[in-house]
């Protein structure tokens, strides 16, 4: 008789789907997820090396703000991954899987580096219009192949995005062969050391902006961040992505234009990744050379995904994720760590986010008690 | 069972978290007093221990360290560092941090180490394997290399003596002989670079030193590291019947492939490079040509800490010990030992030079003249005439290897620059 009973019984848990839940609860839920990754991580990392983890999250929080280098260098870095997350948010909320951007990196790095040694005697309000614009209209380009196709052919964009990137390398060795300094190393060196033309913390000569190279870099992105968000969220072409991003048919139905919206929106998700590679090079490097992009055109995707398109949440998930590439480094040189254990840190706390998904969306119903109780 | 598990570590780990935060500090405090000077050096590793390369070097490192006192927390390294800004963001972090010798172990490494350099004139920067530092004119900036074409030389001898065994023991086949009557030997290079050219000529020369009769083919990989590569590239030699596959690439694919060739019943030998392959290859690797960089990093981190200029081109070799072969495999003809010891004892005296001009041909024609220095970047050297007193004169004008003639006997089979 046990098998009928137990047929009997309710599920010990049940999922159901949420109807909505107030901001403060759906934060706190992401919140408890980071936390319990944090101890998990915790148990892994003593379990394997015998080193109190509290000293290594201290070591990870030293190698990314240990120091004021440091802490600008994070900001930096993390100013760049934002403003590539930012630059594929539309591509991405309309469904269009812009997997492209390391090439559209590289051509407005192209571009940039470009203005950078031929146009150096401009004056330096016309060298930056130059740089700031060349780069956008190389990414746009790079963006608008893709979408062309698209439109007009169906073709499948997440293997034409990923093919315009190896394009794109090649394109970037070709010019870093053709302006290679010293002659014969392969490499372009840093361009302009002694002058600093176009380098965006020089733009207003010595005198850095507040003191400090990078600034200027934190307000284009966060201009940048803010704009976008306005952009998806109240303007007319962010409804049409969101329609498109929905269901294509129903775009249709509605009289929006789809062809047109792709190329529009992969013209600015082109645009702006493109600028993302001003900013690595005019920003950042000083140099060009087939690893300017270094992989965050795709690292920006899951940054993209993960703060569901919400440029604000960006911010947050960069920040983590630039937090861990730099603690990483620096657990492996105070602890003798390889970089390995920070990837799996760095897996575990996303693998939770991505899983605290699901406590958003769904509640939890446990079987109520036995009937004595009740 | 694994609730148990699971309760123990959760018991040790708040233990542990516990006594942790006192006992750190005190085995600090106390690595402090022990410290003999605030001398702190700052290490730009391109991998880690897992890459044989890197791990040469950290040995290295340690090892010095050791000799001189140096304790563990005056050394600090950074890993997996790529060859891009990076490598200076990593350099000017270490120059805050208070090092005075910042040394970075890979050739892509050497332009931002070398900006790094301008920017912080009173700390010494040291870029391994590199070869701008004579030109820049800064005090501060150096390059390093060993004479390691020396121990090629001789892991080339090496080679030669297990040849005259083969031909005498009547173990090679038609196949093995070029048209001209020599026996084929195979190399394995990296990429077609005057440090590439320069080790394989070397090792030619070993081995034609014991055995004249023989010619070379080089197979290029395009990669200092490339496991699948390599292997197929000694595949690819060893099916054009060479012999002996020597190598001038960083991994274990070469002689792990000659290993699986041998058990398969060819007659195949490896000299491998850096590491001693019998791990991988415990019947076909007769030895491997190597550096020891903690001659090197003994000198530097020694000079430095006295205050003193490190070397603006450091080269050393046998002389000082600086470069070695690799522990002889089971396989190596007899009396192996005997003759290394010979040829090096020789090289270390002077009396043996390995590019003598007298032992080679270029377009059959002895060499008179060749240039080390390349001033203009176009990768042909154009100044500093290398060839006198009968040899051409390899890491004489700069550390970093210069010798790049092709010379007779040698075929380049996929060099398409």
């Amino acid at each position: 008789m046990a098998t009928v009973e137990y047929n009997k019984k309710e599920a010990f848990v049940r999922a159901s789907l949420r109807d909505s839940i107030p901001r403060y609860k759906a934060l706190l839920i992401r919140l408890c997820a980071v936390v319990i990754s944090l101890i998990i991580c915790a148990f892994l990392i003593y379990s394997i090396t015998k080193i109190n983890p509290l000293k290594v999250y201290q070591a990870m929080f030293e190698g990314a703000f240990g120091s004021v280098r440091r802490s600008w260098i994070t900001v930096r870095d993390t100013m760049m991954l934002l403003c590539i997350a930012v630059g594929l948010a539309p591509a991405f909320k309309m469904k269009f899987w812009n997997t492209g951007a390391e090439g559209q990196i590289l051509v407005g790095g192209i571009t940039t580096a470009a203005c950078m040694i031929y146009l150096k005697s401009l004056p330096t309000w016309l060298l930056f219009i130059c740089m700031i614009v060349s780069s956008c209209v190389a990414g746009a380009l790079w963006g608008l192949l893709p979408a062309f196709f698209k439109a007009k052919w169906n073709t499948n964009e997440i293997l034409f995005t990923l093919m315009m990137n190896y394009v794109a390398i090649q394109l970037t060795s070709f010019f870093v062969a053709l302006w290679e300094n010293p002659y014969g190393s392969n490499t372009v060196g840093v361009i302009n050391q002694t002058g600093h033309e176009g380098w965006l913390g020089y733009m207003f000569g010595d005198n850095m902006l507040f003191g400090q190279e990078y600034s200027l870099n934190v307000i284009i992105v966060m201009t940048l961040t803010v704009l976008m968000f306005v952009y998806l969220k109240y303007s007319k072409h962010g409804y049409e992505i969101a329609v498109i991003g929905d269901s294509q048919n129903t775009a249709r139905y509605s009289g929006i234009s789809v062809n047109k919206v792709i190329i529009r929106t992969m013209l600015i998700s082109g645009a702006v990744c493109g600028l993302s590679g001003f900013l690595a090079v005019s920003g950042a490097s000083h140099t060009i050379s087939t690893s300017t992009a270094g992989g965050r055109g795709f690292t920006a995707i899951i940054v993209a995904w993960l703060a569901k398109f919400n440029t604000f949440t960006m911010i947050a998930i960069s920040v983590l994720i630039v937090f861990l590439e730099k603690g990483a480094v620096e657990i492996a040189s105070q602890y003798n760590l390889n970089d390995y254990v920070s990837s799996m840190i760095t897996g575990i706390i996303l693998f939770f986010i991505l899983g605290s998904e699901f406590f958003i969306r769904y509640k939890l119903i446990f079987r109520k008690r036995n009937k004595e109780v009740q | 069972m694994k609730k148990i598990i699971a309760l123990i570590v959760a018991v040790m780990l708040v233990v542990s978290l516990a006594a942790c935060g006192n006992t750190t500090d005190a085995t600090k405090d106390q690595a402090a007093k022990t410290a003999n000077s605030d001398f702190k050096v700052g290490v730009i590793l391109v991998g880690d221990e897992n890459e044989g390369y890197t791990y040469a070097h950290i040995e290295g490192i340690k090892e010095a360290a050791k000799k001189l006192g140096i304790a563990d927390n005056q050394i600090i390294w950074k890993y997996s560092i790529p060859e891009d800004e990076t490598c200076y963001d990593t350099a000017a972090d270490l120059a805050d941090q208070g090092c005075s010798l910042i040394i970075s172990n890979s050739y892509g490494h050497q332009s931002y180490t070398q900006q790094a350099a301008e920017e912080y004139p009173n700390i010494q920067f040291v870029a391994m394997t590199g070869d701008t530092a004579k030109a820049t004119n800064l005090k501060n900036f150096s390059n390093a290399f060993t004479r390691v074409y020396e121990s090629r030389y001789v892991s080339g001898v090496v080679a030669g003596m297990k040849i005259k065994e083969l031909k005498d023991g009547g173990k090679l086949t038609d196949k093995n002989f070029d048209s001209d009557g020599n026996v084929k030997v195979g190399y394995v290079g990296a990429y077609p670079y005057a440090e590439v050219v320069s080790g394989y000529t070397a090792f030619f020369l070993g081995i034609r030193s014991v055995y004249p009769e023989a010619s070379m083919e080089v197979q290029y990989t395009n990669s200092w590291f490339d496991i699948t590569a390599e292997g197929e590239a000694a595949n690819a030699l060893l099916s054009n019947g060479c012999v002996i596959i020597g190598q001038h690439a960083d991994s274990t694919g070469a002689p792990a492939a000659v290993q699986a060739a041998l058990e398969s019943g060819k007659v195949c030998y490896s000299v491998g490079y850096n590491v001693d392959m019998l791990s991988v290859a415990p019947d076909a690797a007769l030895t491997s040509a190597t550096n020891v960089w903690s001659v090197y990093y003994e000198y530097a981190l020694g000079t430095a800490m006295k205050g003193d200029k490190v070397d603006t081109n450091w080269a050393e070799g046998y002389e000082k010990g600086a470069v070695a072969i690799t522990d002889l495999g089971k396989s190596v003809a007899k009396g192996t030992a005997e003759k290394v010891e010979e040829v090096e004892s020789a090289i270390k005296s002077g009396t043996l030079n390995v590019f003598d001009t007298s032992k080679f041909t270029v377009g059959g024609k002895e060499v008179t003249s060749a240039f080390a220095t390349d001033t203009d970047g176009d990768f042909t050297p154009d100044t500093d005439e290398a060839v006198f007193d009968g040899y051409y004169h390899e890491s004489y004008f700069q550390s970093a290897p210069s010798f790049q003639l092709r010379i007779d006997g040698i075929k380049e089979l996929n060099n398409d620059q």
